[in-house]
């Protein structure tokens, strides 16, 4: 047992987690350790501790293959309130390694909730740390950098698990892109969720344009968001090359989010390099980086990333600002594109580039997510111009 | 970048009188607007009817007129001052009611000023509320079906395609003043009577009651450029049918998904298109079925609101300073936000906290008044408190509010209530809701049961040691005595902590960015064990008047 301030605590009626609280321990790759309670599976897990400032959408972040190999810090103070439900998954699992949360709430209070959050986690077997000074985390990472850590929700001793810490590695180098993509290709015709009445769409037809994405992690949002737009979506696994992909007459080409190091993922140039300047080309998040990298410009890592649903961001041409869904801890340098690259979008909050274009080859791409889940619906006209330039009615 | 040409000279119209409905949010604002306005360089000319507020203070605008808030008195200062522009939006309903008096009289126009913050197109679309209706509907918004009336015969044809219950809500009137709900025929006639009388020009919205559906208010700000950011989502404790003022609110927003967060987040920005509003601060009123989440728009105010206040407070995004700024033009993009010093205005608050507000009632002061909550505002004052959770906030915000309470724990009479006692209490929206319900176990409502409360009786069961109740699961029951006599059977303050695991000591500071970056607000939410802080210094007791307009 844990020892409680003052002895202030009846712990006996406390209900199922709060009935004898099993320890948990966050220790980073330097050694510095954070106390919470334990939730969900019991085991120790290793991964890149990264924060997200969202006050919404907790099961979106979980699902979101971007996540993988991370461990998830929400700064949020309740997580939990509104349950689970089928059609807010970004993927068919979790990707996140571990979740660490202020508070995990019992129960949903939500029409649209199907299971407890806390249920779902134990029985799809998530480590969850809960009761964490998560703005202690929050604060750490930012003076010290996105940093590999190890979450334990099993009671494994400090010591060893501070070892275990010097011994994780981040995502640096790692392609993990590979790890959460499809395996064989697959259609996807559901639309967006858009409010009680329009609960989901089923939008199927051979005469809409059809579009390629290529999948490095994707979101189901922008799938539903292509279905939208009226396009008839594909999504094709990362092995997929040029030729195949502009054999089956799509009209588009979808760069999709995904995780870790974009310098590692392996081929994405060369089938990327075979894209630009056959079929309009939309890139998001790793997509956004990987054409960076093809159209010849650098990546770098920022020191703690962007990831939260409140990020302004310019758009150069209209002089707008949206504000933005972003997650990411790598980011193209400006200086480093070509000349004949035209940077569209800049993070209003540092500067750094957050998206670009290459209007000859109609290649456009953005470091945000406008397609939000979790956030705002700011940017969602990038996909309807993309829908535009596959159907030839825009250049 | 171009910069807007700044107006030399800015008149500022304050609120007046403080009463129920209108109170010291409206000085706090103006006060933030005067030193925004000092800071871009304008003279700045004040005219306020009420001497006892921090904005009359000598020392704050160029020059301040403690006169009337009426038409002529007003006019006189405008010749006399001769000010480029008029900003109406810092002064609560009277001073946007005034400012359309100025416009329609032609003062404005003969004097030369400009109206900033708000045009009087959209003024008239938010406080009428058929006009509104219809613009919302034009806009492809959803709305509740509601009618017009101007008499009483009017108002009973109307009844007849509505169906009772209805909410009367008279046009142009403070804090809901004036209307109400009706479940009876007598009833009904006896309001609308009421509520024609109120209106300055007899006019009473009848609308469907959509008593128990959730309420929520989105805070909202735009510039000139078209930026758009949400400050703060409120959700309040109580349903629809109890006046905003008169609700426990928190900041921020806790059930609903980020999906349905979204959708109200998009309508916010089409009630802003469809009623004019290019620049600054509102506030806009959903109401959401909490079984099937369908929503309709309630109302929204172009303006600095009570709401803002706490906003402001809860989030560090100081809303009546900003929306000064963008009335002259300046983009929220290129204002630097106070509490990070880092980030641009147009960064969205994120908070790691929650914030409780309480209101206070005063009903011993008023001997003739009914201690029922309705649509009309009878809080005197507000507490609100912050705490990492909302369990954590809502004590500190009981506490504070200074009526010899530190808990849930029922108070004597409540105590000595007996089951039918007790639900006949519930049936009826008072002060006292909040310990009627903890009295009856808030694990015995579900969210299928008319109140929209449910989220937070979840948190409140957390809280609480659950214990096992007799009767109908399904209806409101009372649990049965705790086991064993020597436990406590609620928690007081200390002894209701869940399990506190050891601090890492940070939460020192209100943030608008969850920590993400550097604040200097020196608010703490957190009341853990070993940084343990005074309720009364995080607490933001508003009722203090002179206090809550100076920080």
């Amino acid at each position: 047992m844990l020892p409680y301030a003052d002895g202030m605590t009846n712990t006996r009626y406390l209900p199922r987690q709060f009935n004898s609280p099993r320890p948990a321990h966050l220790v980073l790759t330097d050694g510095t350790v954070f106390f919470g309670f334990a939730a969900g599976a019991s085991s120790t897990i290793d991964g890149e501790v990264v924060f997200n400032t969202s006050m919404t959408g907790y099961q979106e972040m979980l699902t979101d293959p971007s996540y993988h190999g991370q461990i998830l810090c929400l700064t949020t103070s309740h997580v939990g309130q509104v349950g689970i439900n089928a059609l807010d998954a970004e993927s068919d699992r979790v990707w996140a390694r571990a979740l660490v949360v202020q508070d995990l709430d019992l129960e949903p209070s939500s029409w649209r909730s199907e299971e407890d959050t806390s249920d779902w986690l134990a029985r799809i077997g998530v480590a969850v740390g809960w009761g964490f000074d998560v703005r202690a985390i929050v604060r750490h990472i930012r003076t010290a950098g996105a940093v590999p850590g190890v979450l334990a929700t099993d009671g494994t001793a400090v010591d060893a698990l501070v070892e275990r810490a010097r011994a994780a590695r981040g995502t640096d180098g790692c392609d993990l892109a590979r790890e959460v993509a499809c395996g064989e290709a697959y259609a996807w015709d559901r639309g967006p969720w858009r409010s009680p009445s329009h609960p989901e769409t089923d939008e199927s037809g051979d005469d809409r344009p059809p579009v390629a994405v290529i999948d490095f992690g994707v979101k189901r949002s922008i799938l539903r968001r292509l279905v939208a737009e009226g396009l008839r979506v594909r999504v094709l696994p990362p092995s997929v090359t040029a030729r195949e992909v502009l054999a089956d007459g799509h009209t588009g080409v979808v760069l999709s989010n995904g995780p870790g190091d974009p310098a590692a993922v392996a081929g994405a140039q060369d089938l990327i390099d075979g894209l630009i300047g056959k079929v309009p080309i939309l890139g998001i998040c790793l997509g956004c980086q990987l054409l960076g990298l093809t159209l010849g410009g650098r990546t770098v890592k920022l020191p703690y990333g962007h990831h939260g649903g409140n990020h302004p961001v310019r758009e150069l041409a209209s002089s707008r600002v949206l504000v933005t869904s972003q997650n990411h801890n790598y980011a193209v340098e400006e200086s480093s594109l070509p000349r004949e690259v035209e940077v569209t979008h800049i993070n209003l909050t540092d500067g750094t580039l957050e998206g670009l274009a290459l209007p000859r080859a109609g290649v456009e791409a953005v470091q945000f997510h406008p397609e939000a889940a979790p956030g705002p619906n700011d940017a969602v006209g990038l996909f309807t111009r993309f829908a535009e330039r596959c159907r030839g009615t825009r250049s | 970048m171009s910069r807007p040409a700044i107006p030399e000279s800015v008149c500022i119209l304050g609120a007046g009188p403080i009463r129920i409905g209108q109170a010291c949010e409206f000085d706090y604002s103006g006060v933030q607007g005067v030193k925004a306005l000092r800071e871009e360089g304008c003279r700045v000319v004040l005219v306020n009817s009420n001497p006892a507020t921090v904005m009359t203070d000598a020392r704050l605008a160029h020059r301040s007129y403690v006169e009337p808030l009426i038409l002529s008195s007003v006019t006189a200062v405008l010749e006399r001052e001769r000010p480029n522009a008029l900003i109406p939006t810092l002064g609560g309903q009277t001073a946007l009611n005034l400012a359309v008096e100025l416009e329609e009289t032609g003062v404005l126009e003969r004097l030369g000023i400009q109206l900033l913050g708000a045009s009087v197109r959209s003024i008239r679309l938010a406080e009428d509320r058929e006009e509104f209706r219809q613009a919302m509907t034009e806009a492809g918004l959803p709305v509740l079906p509601a009618t017009t009336v101007t008499s009483v015969e009017e108002g009973i044809r109307a009844l007849e395609t509505i169906g009772l219950p209805v909410i009367l809500r008279p046009s142009f009137t403070l804090g809901g003043w004036g209307g109400g709900t009706a479940h009876d025929r007598p009833s009904f006639e006896e309001l609308l009577r009421h509520g024609l009388e109120a209106s300055p020009t007899n006019q009473v919205l009848v609308e469907t009651s959509v008593l128990g559906w959730k309420e929520f208010e989105l805070e909202v700000m735009r510039d000139s450029a078209g930026a758009f950011v949400v400050v703060c989502s409120i959700e309040n404790f109580d349903p629809m049918g109890v006046h905003t003022g008169d609700s426990i609110t928190v900041a921020p927003a806790q059930t609903l998904t980020d999906r349905e967060y979204q959708v109200l987040r998009d309508a916010a920005r089409g009630v802003l298109d469809a009623v004019g509003v290019a620049t600054g601060g509102a506030n806009v009123q959903f109401a959401v079925n909490p079984a099937d989440g369908r929503y309709a728009i309630i109302e929204m105010n172009p303006r600095v609101s009570r709401s803002s206040a706490l906003a402001s407070k809860a989030t560090g995004f100081p809303i009546a300073r900003i929306a000064a700024k963008v009335a002259l033009g300046r983009r929220l993009d290129e204002i630097s936000n106070d509490i990070t010093g880092t980030t641009p205005a147009s960064f969205e608050p994120a908070l790691d906290y929650v914030v409780v507000k309480i209101p206070r009632f005063a009903f011993e002061k008023f001997p003739g008044a009914e201690p029922v909550l309705g649509t009309a505002m009878k809080a005197v004052g507000e507490v609100a408190a912050m705490g990492r959770s909302f369990e954590e906030a809502l004590l500190k915000a009981i506490r504070s509010l200074e009526i010899d309470r530190d808990s849930l724990d029922a108070p004597p009479d409540l105590a000595a209530a007996d089951d039918d006692g007790l639900a006949a209490r519930l049936a009826i929206a008072s002060p006292e809701r909040l310990w009627e319900l903890a009295e009856v176990g808030p694990w015995n409502v579900s969210w299928r049961s008319p109140p929209s409360i449910r989220g937070f009786c979840d948190g409140l069961r957390d809280w609480w040691r659950p214990r096992p109740c007799s009767g109908n699961p399904g209806s409101i029951s009372r649990p049965a005595p705790p086991p064993n006599d020597s436990v406590s059977p609620t928690v007081s303050w200390r002894g209701c902590s869940r399990p506190v695991p050891r601090p890492n000591g940070s939460g020192d500071s209100i943030s608008s960015c969850a920590g993400s970056a550097e604040g200097s607000t020196p608010a703490p939410p957190s009341s853990r064990p070993g940084r343990r802080i005074s309720t009364a210094a995080s607490a933001i007791a508003t009722n203090s008047r002179r206090r809550a307009a100076r920080s």
